[in-house]
């Protein structure tokens, strides 16, 4: 460890104050830190402070993310086998996986990294990690034959318009990653639905059934399979999207290490859950009364709610507004999977949407706050 | 004893390096300290040279808004330096003591004392920077009469003292104290106790007591005040600190400033953490010479707890107000790979990314570390989780940020003060210094709203 400490140390002195390369020592400043929870101690304020920081923060929903990644890497490889009806083996599955997601999770990586490196040595503040959880998310909400190129440009689009023009990380208005799906899925339409994107080279062969089974319902089809697999995730999809039982693992380590609010999840499926029900009580047509139990574990809702809606920078940061948004989401998502044919998948919409009102109900919880103080003031003038 | 008050939110950081319950005095102090920066929002006007010879109880300084508020000499001696920093700024007085005399006050006897000749009296002395005021946490304004005084005896930061046992030697001068305040204002103070352990607090007169249970910083007068009566717009709230009850009812016996400062030095660094009596602005190695400390290892001192004291050099003196000192290790060193979740379970974390709460039974063992390095605000609902009040503290803290003064108001800056945000630098995961932007924040209002 000392080694590497004074090579790291030799290798930064030409970044350090008033050397010549100081403009670029946000970038391997990102590198030292990886490595190493730096020597700084305390100046102003407490003189000791907790371990947690925000590159723990991130790498434990990174953490959370991976169980839902790896059976989305075994079940892209099962679709496209189960589809095409060869013959193969868990590992074969795993594989071809591995192929398609692996270039994927670089180019999101390579991409978006850039670009947040360049805007911290232009700003001159050092790298924020939210990066790592983003650039992670895009490819797992992404079909699996997307072109690397539209992952490329969904990445650019979502840091520069969706995160950097705002202001960086914690200022933004959307999630970054769900900015990068709906740039995609306006831009590219043919890529981002239909029966054709979600099973792995689906394209190539005729007679295939890869519809979601959220696209199936809304052009009045059929659903056959059952709930368990759609609960396992053995369903066509986004690549990490399916799995409902994998999402809930991730959402078991986020509410337990207290990284994701328990209060949007639970307000989420409380929101969803009502509303779905009132509309099997209608059961207008197939989605109306496609069991609300399904509606939960089909589609993005689950991953959309464990992992995207609970973004603290674009979520409502007051508790009472956490509920408030998160019930909101719920509401919203099986709204537009019910009423708008079109957008099969309503939980990406539903989140940006409520992204953008978010701020609105934290000002009035925050304004209850106040006028509660307000009216305490008025009250004591008066008895004074 | 059931409680008045429950504070719920909050944390208690049981450290290493508890002071034991032995008073010991302190080895002579060569020198002694005035620091004009222990009085927030004080411009200091210097009465005294470089060279003067003074007796104990001269005053030193004034405040410059009012020169009626004196800082006094808590030792008889000769000016022996003035020590400045940039742009002249005075940042300590240093006196080396010398025998000599003692300037005496003429009391009244008990019966006669009013408001306005003990006003008189504690200005005179040199004991008014003993009263602060709510809101900023500034010396109080002795024009203003407040609404009520609270001295608080819980304290609950990390290490902090027991006062029960600092003040045993000082039963009736508390309760004189006590009665002086009761005189000086209409109500009875309020006196605020540790609902578990309230000792002989129990058994002063002319108090209204306020029980208090709770995880720090439940013992900060701020969280009293909001939770009892909380402070309105434009109204004034005095706090006194218990030892200082104590100097004042010291000061009306015997018509002597007092400056008596019992003071825990504590932390783990501290050989033997106990108690020592000295003098406010006494020198640190008058009391680490009888506690010791590992000087095998670079440490911190600190004027104050781990929390909200102020860092200070090894031979320097004590701050007006702390009763405690802590010395802990500096953390100047690198921890590979010490980002990762439940990596480093020995260093106290609330967040349940750390194993920490198994390592803590024995208490844990700290440094000056950041831990990390500051970020922007992204993790919400944190700060709360420690700060009790019906305050939305990272609102406050943006309008502050924003000097917002406005919004400030409206969102609580009267309520609080630095020292409440405490638990918040500690806690937030984006490094925030909180207690900072407070400072700056109160500062700014002091200066534009006044």
């Amino acid at each position: 460890m000392n080694f590497l400490r004074k090579k790291l140390d030799d290798l930064k002195r030409p970044f350090g104050k008033g050397q010549k390369l100081e403009r670029y020592a946000p970038a391997i400043n990102a590198f030292d830190t990886f490595l190493f929870v730096p020597n700084h101690t305390t100046h102003v304020g407490a003189h000791i402070r907790d371990a947690v920081d925000l590159k723990r923060t991130m790498v434990t929903v990174i953490i959370a993310l991976i169980p839902a990644l790896v059976y989305g890497i075994y079940n892209t490889g099962y679709q496209h086998y189960v589809q095409t009806d060869l013959p193969f083996t868990f590992i074969d599955a795993f594989i071809h996986g591995s192929w398609k997601i692996v270039p994927m999770i670089i180019v999101s990586y390579v991409v978006g990294l850039t670009i947040e490196f360049i805007f911290a040595i232009y700003r001159g503040h050092e790298v924020n990690e939210g990066y790592l959880v983003t650039g992670l998310l895009i490819p797992m909400i992404m079909p699996v034959d997307i072109p690397l190129w539209m992952v490329a440009i969904s990445v650019a689009f979502a840091v520069l318009i969706a995160k950097e023009a705002f202001g960086g990380t914690g200022m933004n208005i959307l999630n970054p990653a769900l900015t990068a799906r709906a740039f995609a899925f306006f831009a590219y339409p043919t890529y981002m639905s239909g029966n054709k994107v979600w099973v792995s080279e689906a394209s190539n062969i005729d007679g295939i059934s890869g519809e979601t089974i959220l696209g199936t319902l809304a052009a009045g089809g059929n659903v056959n399979y059952s709930f368990f697999e759609m609960f396992q995730g053995s369903i066509p999809g986004s690549i990490a999207e399916t799995s409902a039982l994998f999402v809930l693992i991730g959402a078991a380590i986020l509410i337990f290490t207290g990284v994701g609010s328990w209060r949007i999840m639970a307000g989420s499926v409380i929101g969803a859950a009502i509303v779905g029900y009132l509309f099997n009580l209608w059961g207008a047509n197939a989605l109306m009364s496609f069991s609300w139990l399904n509606h939960l574990v089909v589609g993005g809702f689950a991953f959309g709610v464990v992992f995207m809606a609970t973004d603290p920078v674009s979520a409502a940061q007051t508790n009472k507004g956490k509920w408030v948004y998160g019930i909101l989401v719920g509401v919203f998502c099986i709204l537009i999977r019910v009423f708008n044919p079109a957008y099969p998948e309503g939980v990406m919409l539903a989140i940006l949407l409520m992204n953008v009102f978010a701020p609105t109900i934290d000002h009035y919880v925050i304004q209850g706050n106040i006028n509660k103080r307000k009216k305490r003031w008025a009250s004591a003038l008066k008895t004074a | 004893m059931s409680a008045d008050i429950r504070i719920r939110r909050g944390a208690t950081i049981h450290l290493k390096g508890e002071s034991e319950k032995i008073l010991s005095d302190a080895s002579p102090s060569k020198t002694f300290a005035l620091k004009p920066d222990n009085f927030f929002g004080i411009v200091p006007r210097l009465m005294i040279r470089e060279g003067d010879s003074i007796p104990k109880g001269a005053p030193i300084f004034h405040s410059k808004k009012d020169p009626r508020i004196l800082f006094v000499s808590p030792v008889s001696g000769i000016i022996k330096d003035v020590v400045r920093g940039a742009k002249r700024k005075i940042l300590k007085i240093v006196i080396e003591q010398q025998e000599g005399d003692v300037i005496s006050h003429k009391i009244p006897a008990f019966k006669s004392l009013d408001r306005k000749n003990i006003t008189e009296i504690l200005l005179k002395s040199g004991a008014w920077p003993f009263l602060k005021q709510r809101p900023y946490g500034i010396i109080a304004d002795p024009n203003t009469t407040p609404k009520s005084i609270y001295i608080s005896t819980y304290a609950s930061a990390p290490l902090d003292v027991d006062f029960q046992f600092l003040l045993k030697n000082n039963k009736e001068e508390f309760q004189m104290g006590i009665d002086i305040l009761n005189a000086l204002v209409d109500t009875p103070p309020i006196l605020s106790m540790d609902a578990d352990f309230s000792g002989f607090f129990e058994k002063v007169k002319k108090v209204k007591v306020l029980r208090i249970n709770g995880p720090h910083p439940a013992g900060n007068v701020s969280v009293q005040i909001h939770k009892h009566t909380p402070i309105n717009m434009g109204e004034k709230v005095w706090e006194v600190r218990p030892e200082d009850v104590v100097n004042i009812g010291k000061l009306f016996a015997d018509g002597q400033y007092s400056a008596q400062r019992t003071v825990a030095v504590a932390g783990e660094s501290v050989l033997k953490p106990q108690y020592i009596k000295t003098k406010i602005g006494a020198l640190i190695s008058a009391l680490t010479d009888i506690t010791g400390f590992d000087n095998s290892r670079q440490n911190r001192f600190i004027n104050g707890d781990v929390l909200s004291g102020k860092a200070e050099a090894s031979d320097g003196h004590l701050d007006f107000y702390n009763n405690i000192l802590t010395i802990i290790p500096e953390g100047n060193k690198y921890r590979m790979f010490g980002w990762l979740p439940f990596m480093d379970n020995r260093i106290p974390s609330l967040s349940k990314t750390s194993l920490s709460w198994l390592f803590g039974s024995k208490g844990y063992r700290v440094d000056t570390n950041m831990n990390g390095e500051e970020r922007a605000l992204v993790v919400t609902g944190e700060m709360e989780k420690v700060f009790p009040m019906d305050i939305y503290p990272m609102q406050l803290l943006k309008a502050c940020m924003a000097g917002d003064i406005e919004k400030m108001e409206v969102l609580g800056i009267y309520e609080v003060i630095p020292e409440d945000f405490g638990l918040i630098d500690y806690a937030n995961t984006s490094k925030i210094e909180a207690q900072q932007i407070i400072k700056d924040g109160i500062e700014l209002m002091i200066n534009e709203v006044g």
